[in-house]
């Protein structure tokens, strides 16, 4: 592993208990059964730098995404955050918030990762209470108004409500709150596959000159092979639970050692007219 | 909804005036009739010291020779009127209403306040911890439901009274009247916020709080409550019907409000007495003022639930 | 002149709301031959797969066409979709699981709906549903299988045989791979051109995905806030785009061949607005970087494949150029 990795997981395994309900089993005879979502996946990123999971629907990429910001116990493996034990099977996670606050995560759904009846200042003040970041109330009223402009949206915004915005607003108040801790590394979810292209392109501009701006390190989990090209600086492919290749983006997207990547590559929709930019 | 980034976001009583809501409720006649009724009754029992002719239970205002004076005629022996007549007592049966109606909606509102205080919590903690505690608190929901809610008043009626001390026994009788029909209309509550709960704890924004280091409590506070309340408000108000009735039903079977502070439902039981000797007043008004403030609220809630229903997701 | 299959002309489709009324399409016009594979192209809220519902005539109450006309074969469909829905024109959703009845069997289903418009006796609606299942690749032996024992793709190949069973002449398909895998995206729009065009059958194709245009269709529409901005053949449009929003959501779907991490994507600017707040003159003109002053006052009409002032002054100039 290279020292200037900033996160770096190893074995990191998640199993499932699909069962049926014990009654159901009892009538059925069938014992219990357990699903591998995540099946001893290794991988790490660079400070500063974009590490890419791509694979198909249920190939794990939410569940080591959950499993890496805490939302989700692993089975087994450890998780390191910048020279920090984040999670391993002997401790389990971390209590340490400090760890917490530098990790964020932007969701996928633009509808449902804002609550509702909350206005768009108290959605980006609640990280900076909780974490006890900045205690006077004026100061913290500017950061909220730094956080907006950050991501493109304006002071007044602070006070409407998230139904008032498009998805791709949303989604960048979803960013702003990720930001508001000041987190050194963010995991993405998905976090264009429900916009329209036009808002993608922006959304995506915009991830990445916040990269530039506040090195931040992201892990970033698409099923669109062309968006993960645009983004990431190296790729890793999910197959079942398993990470069956890696590589930087130019070799992997030009000659995959994998059969699985190659298919999923052919079947990416393309056009000529596309622009490089 | 697109809006241009630099008007000057409206104010909160802007924002009221211009919901939907609002305009629903202007355009809804029966709305607004059932609306103005229960307004006024509760403006009413509220004011009854000061809009009451005169105070039913002060026994100085009494004066049994005007007992069974009829509505709106002079008493033989005293010459005095009153808008709707006397009682047994000579007690004008207007003020008692409105005293009345003052203990019956008291009753009313703190067991449903009661009810919904245990019914959200329940809910909110069996749909958001899940597991044996929302088992545990559903099976005593299913068992509850299968019983007619006045029975079980009537059950925590007795046990509570069994419990407290008989000189103290008048004295809390309305408050023993509110535990046991709070007690008895938990459970819609409960079911209904569980299921929004259940819905609410799988979004995004709940696992955000998470990532943030809130506690269960403070995400069931501060980021759950908020996104349930609007159903419950509904199932608040169409309680309250049922909590107004469930007290004249038991104040009527004499279970309920003490003969010290009659309720709606007490001078109900009191008038039907006389009901066949020809004093139809006694037993009529208290009734239909009764049958006024139950069917408003319940209209209320009815025009709640339909317009609040197509928004609720 | 031959009569085309599908003639759409100025349909207009309004929502009465509580305080206004909506207008989510406005003069919609286009034709359709058969055999032909149209795109709807467009952000979220376009009006795609509003169009699509009132050709199908399922607009939902309120909404209602408040002018244009729709002919299948020269015979007016709209106001009286119900008989040709299903028989003429079959319908592919995004979920699969919408169009089929989780308690009866594919076979079953399969069966019932060849009965139902072709006529035919059990015995060879019975045949006809083993090949049409063999058509769409799954095992005519599975025909007994319940809608759940299939995976996603199966369950989208099954709809299409639902959908292509009465033989129609169109068929509308909304975003038919939008909750798929990419590589099953692929194989269910290879299946759905192929079929459709062995059977003659013109298929609406409403994707949002410019990349599936490219690859699955023949023509294409383009919609924004409710109005036809660009139609045209699909090498053509996508070889040179006329109208700025058609380059733009070009531009900005990445394309995997010449992006990388460097790239910085050309995005449009803003957002869709919504119906109750939809500008004057054309719709995109807030958004547009080539906008003319005429363009926040007008709406231009829509010529020669495309709606676009810029575009119909730089013809102008031309034509005085060459004149
Ligand atoms: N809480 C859970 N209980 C049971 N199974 C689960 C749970 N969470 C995930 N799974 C299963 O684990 C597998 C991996 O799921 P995961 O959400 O990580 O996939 P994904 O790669 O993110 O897919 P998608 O692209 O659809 O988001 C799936 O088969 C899923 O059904
Ligand atoms: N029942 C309805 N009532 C009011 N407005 C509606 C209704 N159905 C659709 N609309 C509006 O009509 C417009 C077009 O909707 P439509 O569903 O056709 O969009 P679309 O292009 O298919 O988008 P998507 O890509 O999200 O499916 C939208 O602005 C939508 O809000
Ligand atoms: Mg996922
Ligand atoms: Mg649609």
């Amino acid at each position: 592993m290279p020292d200037d990795s900033y996160l770096t997981v190893t074995g990191l395994s998640r199993h499932f208990d699909i069962s049926e309900p014990w009654l159901a089993r009892l009538v059925s005879g069938r014992g219990g059964r357990l699903l591998t979502a995540v099946d001893d996946v290794s991988f790490s990123i660079a400070k500063g730098r974009t590490y890419a999971l791509v694979g198909e629907s249920g190939s794990g990429k939410s569940t080591i995404a959950r499993m890496i910001v805490g939302l989700e116990r692993p089975d087994s493996g450890t998780i390191r955050i910048d020279g920090q034990t984040a999670f391993d099977p002997v401790s389990g996670p971390t209590q340490d918030s400090s760890l917490r606050q530098k990790l964020q995560m932007v969701f996928q759904s633009p509808y449902s990762s804002l609550n509702p009846r909350w206005r768009v200042g108290d959605i980006l003040m609640e990280p900076i209470r909780a974490f006890g970041l900045i205690s006077e109330e004026t100061a913290q009223q500017r950061r909220v108004q730094e956080l907006l402009d950050q991501v493109g949206l304006s002071a007044p915004d602070a006070d409407r409500f998230p139904h008032e915005f498009s998805g791709g607003q949303r989604q960048r108040i979803s960013i702003a709150r990720a930001l508001a801790s000041n987190p050194h590394f963010i995991v993405c979810d998905e976090p264009t596959s429900a916009l329209d292209v036009s808002v993608q392109a922006q959304v995506l501009n915009l991830l990445k000159q916040l990269q530039r701006d506040l090195q931040l390190t992201y892990l970033f989990i698409s099923h669109d092979m062309a968006v993960v090209r645009v983004m990431a600086h190296r790729i890793g492919v999910l197959k079942d639970g398993r990470l069956v290749e890696e590589n930087e983006p130019g070799a992997l997207i030009e000659s995959p050692r994998e059969p699985y990547t190659r298919m999923l590559m052919d079947s990416t929709p393309r056009f000529a007219g596309g622009m490089a930019g | 909804m697109t809006h241009s980034p630099h008007t000057a976001p409206p104010t909160r009583l802007q924002r009221v005036l211009a919901s939907d809501f609002v305009f629903d409720f202007t355009r809804a006649p029966l709305a607004i009739l059932a609306a103005a009724v229960v307004a006024f009754l509760f403006l009413v029992a509220i004011l009854a010291p000061a809009v009451a002719p005169t105070n039913p239970f002060d026994p100085a205002s009494l004066n049994l020779m005007n007992g069974f004076t009829p509505p709106m005629t002079d008493n033989m022996f005293t010459g005095e009127r009153f808008v709707m007549g006397t009682d047994d007592q000579g007690r004008d049966l207007l003020s008692a209403i409105i005293y009345g109606l003052r203990v019956s909606l008291f009753v009313g509102v703190m067991s449903v306040l009661l009810a919904m205080g245990i019914g959200v919590s329940l809910g909110l903690v069996a749909g958001y911890v899940g597991g044996w505690l929302d088992n545990l608190i559903m099976r005593i929901a299913d068992i509850q439901l299968t019983f007619p809610s006045i029975l079980i008043a009537m059950l925590i009626f007795g046990v509570l009274r069994g419990i407290i001390p008989p000189d103290l026994r008048d004295e809390m009788a309305i408050f023993v009247l509110i535990a046991a029909i709070g007690l008895s209309e938990w459970v819609p509550f409960a079911r209904t916020v569980r299921a929004t709960t259940l819905v609410e704890k799988e979004k995004e924004y709940v696992q955000a709080a998470r990532l943030i280091g809130l506690r269960r409590g403070q995400i069931m506070w501060r980021h759950i409550l908020p996104n349930v309340i609007g159903p419950v408000l509904v199932i608040a108000t169409i309680t309250l019907a049922l909590a107004i009735i469930a007290e004249a039903t038991l104040s009527f079977l004499g279970v309920g409000a003490p003969p010290t502070e009659p309720s709606l439902g007490t001078l109900i039981r009191i008038g039907q007495d006389y009901l066949f000797s020809g004093e139809w007043w006694i037993l009529t008004f208290p009734a239909v003022t009764l049958l006024a403030l139950a069917l408003s609220v319940n209209l209320l809630g009815d025009w709640l639930k339909d317009t609040l229903n197509p928004r609720l997701r | 002149m031959t009569t085309p299959l599908l003639h759409v002309d100025g349909l207009s489709v309004e929502f009465p709301q509580r305080r206004q009324r909506l207008q989510a399409l406005d003069g919609i016009s286009f034709t359709l031959e058969a055999g032909e594979v149209l795109g709807f192209v467009g952000e979220s809220g376009a009006g795609k797969s509003l169009t699509g519902a009132a050709i199908m005539g399922l607009l939902e109450p309120p909404g209602r066409i408040t002018a244009g006309s729709i002919t299948l074969e020269g015979r007016r469909i709209d106001g009286n979709a119900a008989g040709v829905r299903g028989r003429e024109i079959g319908m592919i959703f995004q979920d699969p699981l919408t169009s089929l009845n989780p308690l009866r069997t594919v076979g079953d289903q399969l069966v019932e709906t060849i009965q139902l418009h072709l006529n035919l006796p059990a015995e060879a609606a019975g045949a006809r549903a083993a090949q049409l299942l063999e058509e769409v690749g799954i095992d005519p032996a599975r025909r007994g299988a319940f809608p759940h024992e299939f995976s996603g793709g199966m369950r989208q190949r099954i709809v299409i045989a639902l959908a292509l069973a009465p033989e129609p002449k169109l068929i509308i398909a909304d975003e038919p791979t939008t909750a798929l895998d990419v590589s099953i995206q692929a194989q269910v729009l290879a299946l759905l051109r192929r079929l459709c065009k062995e059977r003659g059958a013109a298929v609406i194709l409403i994707t949002h995905d410019m990349g599936v245009i490219a690859e699955t269709t023949d023509r294409v529409a383009v919609l924004y806030a409710g109005r036809l901005v660009e139609d045209g053949l699909t090498a053509a449009v996508i070889a040179a785009p006329r109208h700025p929003y058609t380059r733009g959501l070009m531009a900005s779907t990445p394309n995997l061949d010449a992006v990388s991490v460097d790239t910085v994507l050309p995005q449009i600017p803003g957002s869709m607005p919504g119906l109750s707040a939809l500008p004057d003159g054309c719709r995109f003109h807030p958004r547009c970087d080539v906008a003319l002053p005429d363009c926040s006052r007008v709406a231009p009409v829509f010529a020669h494949g495309v709606a676009c002032h810029k575009f119909a002054a730089e013809q102008k100039g031309e034509a005085a150029d060459a004149g």
